[in-house]
């Protein structure tokens, strides 16, 4: 029989830790820009629809697999049902790449909140992104950058302290240290940035509504595919967290302060980043539309310009928002990781040690290889174009066909697993959600991402670039998980699996009474 | 501002910022059962 499987301390560290996975880089940058683009202060009906219709009960899906089953993705789905292990494995892979990508961002920011004092980037802050700090080259190359090579092992080395320390002392800890700092280093940001010069015209765009966008059926999916994401829903860090849970929590009851308290500091970052874009545009004279950016260029292009134009006092201002984005980046890279480490530690039988030393420390020494040279900007963009808008919905997609169209017989057990312990009750709504209203509109955003890979492809770069770190990925995502689904282990003390031991869960005994 | 940003915004504020108020409340209203209940009921 495998290990006792660790707990969380109490039910607000859980609150504290899937807040902390779901609050990550995507808030802060995207956010913003996607509400902004999308019909600015009517987003919010979309939005608001979205988060009730497909993320808030996609979300309580993966709290109730991970509760009722016990388990990392690939153990608690073949403990549902015995065809989807691959599912699991194919969002374990999925995280186990952004994993590798996401450590390099975070380096990026940490750099630059030391750049913040002195503001190091001068005049021309596109140049010195690209040319002086990454040495961004288009062709692929091998050669190496010593300052990535610093600042990515030093991200490599916080979190793999972090995933060596386990839930309660690791994963936990660093939540309760990681979210109440970003609460006031944010906070203060935000504060500082709505008493701005021109605040209020970067707010006037945020907020004014634009009600023709509502016809535009873009702007659903944008809203949709935008709650997905940054919910950190349907690629395995929900239904992993939740494994760690006492066999008793208020699983809906936790869910909705996770999914309110992440679109809370989503608005929060709107405030924020649109009152610094509406300073910037005051004092060059530019309108909103020329100033606002989203992504990487809105933190390593515009954002160091804002902080310019502040003069002397801006070099706060950047430390707060490079350190909210490092701070916000960490939590997040945690849940990706444990996702991955919890998979192979449930399959393989092996110790959390031995887990955070093969798993976590090769992934450390793909991310320092790939992400320590000059083409570090061009994989992070290819990979997570396609490991987000594909990896993620795919994966997301399957895993509730998997219940709600092909294995409807499911749906009974789970509700009642998640009723019997819950405030908030679920039953024929959640059911017709999971069942029409995300799949579709998960299969909309998914082929019309398809099509305009297949059409235009993505960005400029070359074929060859698309083909090995972008179709390549999707490669490797789908025969991993076959091999790994294929690979029989049988290493427990009683020689039997370790998915099939079916010890995983007390209260699922129960249920099936 | 527009008075129909500053409306937006607040309409903004009010849901989401209130309604984690009240999922909160709710949630804190709402203790873990015991075990011993959930156990009960299934038999």
């Amino acid at each position: 029989m495998s290990a006792q499987r660790e707990n969380w301390s109490s039910r607000s560290a859980f609150i504290i830790a899937a807040v902390g996975s779901a609050v990550g880089l995507g808030n802060i940058w995207r956010f913003p820009y996607v509400a902004y683009e999308n019909g600015g202060g009517a987003f919010l009906l979309p939005y608001l629809i979205a988060l009730f219709t497909a993320a808030i009960p996609l979300l309580f899906l993966d709290y109730a697999v991970g509760h009722k089953y016990q388990g990392s993705p690939p153990k608690s789905y073949k403990n549902m049902i015995g065809s989807a292990e691959g599912i699991g494995w194919w969002q374990t892979l999925v995280s186990l790449v952004i994993g590798i990508y996401y450590a390099a961002v975070l380096a990026w920011a940490g750099s630059y909140m030391l750049f913040s004092f002195g503001q190091k980037w001068g005049e021309d802050t596109t140049g010195f992104f690209l040319n002086s700090y990454l040495q961004n080259s288009g062709e692929l190359s091998a050669s190496f950058v010593p300052n990535l090579f610093v600042s990515v092992s030093l991200v490599w080395a916080i979190v793999l302290l972090i995933m060596a320390g386990g839930i309660k002392k690791g994963v936990e800890l660093a939540n309760k240290i990681c979210m109440p700092l970003l609460v006031v280093m944010f906070g203060f940001m935000v504060a500082k940035a709505v008493t701005l010069e021109g605040a209020e015209i970067g707010l006037n765009a945020f907020f004014e509504p634009n009600w023709s966008a509502m016809t535009n059926p873009k702007v659903w999916l944008a809203a949709y595919g935008h709650v997905f994401f940054s919910l950190s829903v349907g690629f395995g860090i929900m239904v992993t967290y939740a494994s760690y849970l006492g066999k008793n929590t208020n699983l809906t009851g936790s869910g909705l302060v996770v999914g309110l308290a992440n679109s809370s500091f989503e608005i929060l970052a709107g405030i924020g980043i649109f009152s610094a874009i509406g300073f910037m545009a005051q004092a060059t004279g530019s309108d909103v539309s020329e100033v606002a950016k989203g992504g990487v260029g809105l933190a390593f292009f515009v954002f160091p310009k804002i902080i310019s134009t502040m003069g002397k006092s801006g070099d706060l201002v950047g430390f707060l928002f490079f350190g909210s984005l490092v701070v916000a980046g960490i939590s997040s890279l945690v849940s990706v990781l444990e996702v991955t480490i919890s998979s192979f530690q449930d399959k393989f039988d092996w110790s959390r040690k031995k887990c955070v030393t093969i798993i976590g420390g090769g992934s450390a020494l793909v991310s320092i290889a790939m992400f320590s040279s000059v083409n570090a900007l061009t994989f992070v963009d290819v990979i997570d174009h396609f490991a987000n808008n594909i990896g993620i919905v795919f994966g997301g997609l399957l895993s509730i066909i998997w219940v709600t169209w092909f294995n409807r017989q499911l749906l009974p057990e789970i509700i009642d697993h998640v009723n019997r312990r819950s405030s908030i009750k679920i039953g024929t709504l959640w059911t017709l959600m999971l069942t029409v209203v995300t799949p579709v509109v998960l299969i909309i955003v998914l082929l019309t991402t398809l099509k305009s890979l297949l059409t235009e492809g993505y960005g400029d770069y070359p074929q060859y670039v698309q083909l090995i770190f972008g179709w390549g990925i999707l490669v490797f995502f789908a025969t991993g998980s076959i091999l790994l689904t294929k690979l029989k282990v049988k290493n427990n003390s009683n020689g039997t699996s370790n998915f099939n031991s079916n010890d995983f869960n007390t209260s699922d005994k129960l249920d099936n009474k | 501002m527009s008075m129909s940003a500053i409306i937006f915004m607040i309409i903004s504020m009010l849901l989401i910022w209130g309604g984690l108020l009240l999922a909160s409340i709710h949630l804190h209203n709402n203790p873990d059962l015991p075990l011993s209940e959930i156990e009960k009921d299934v038999d």
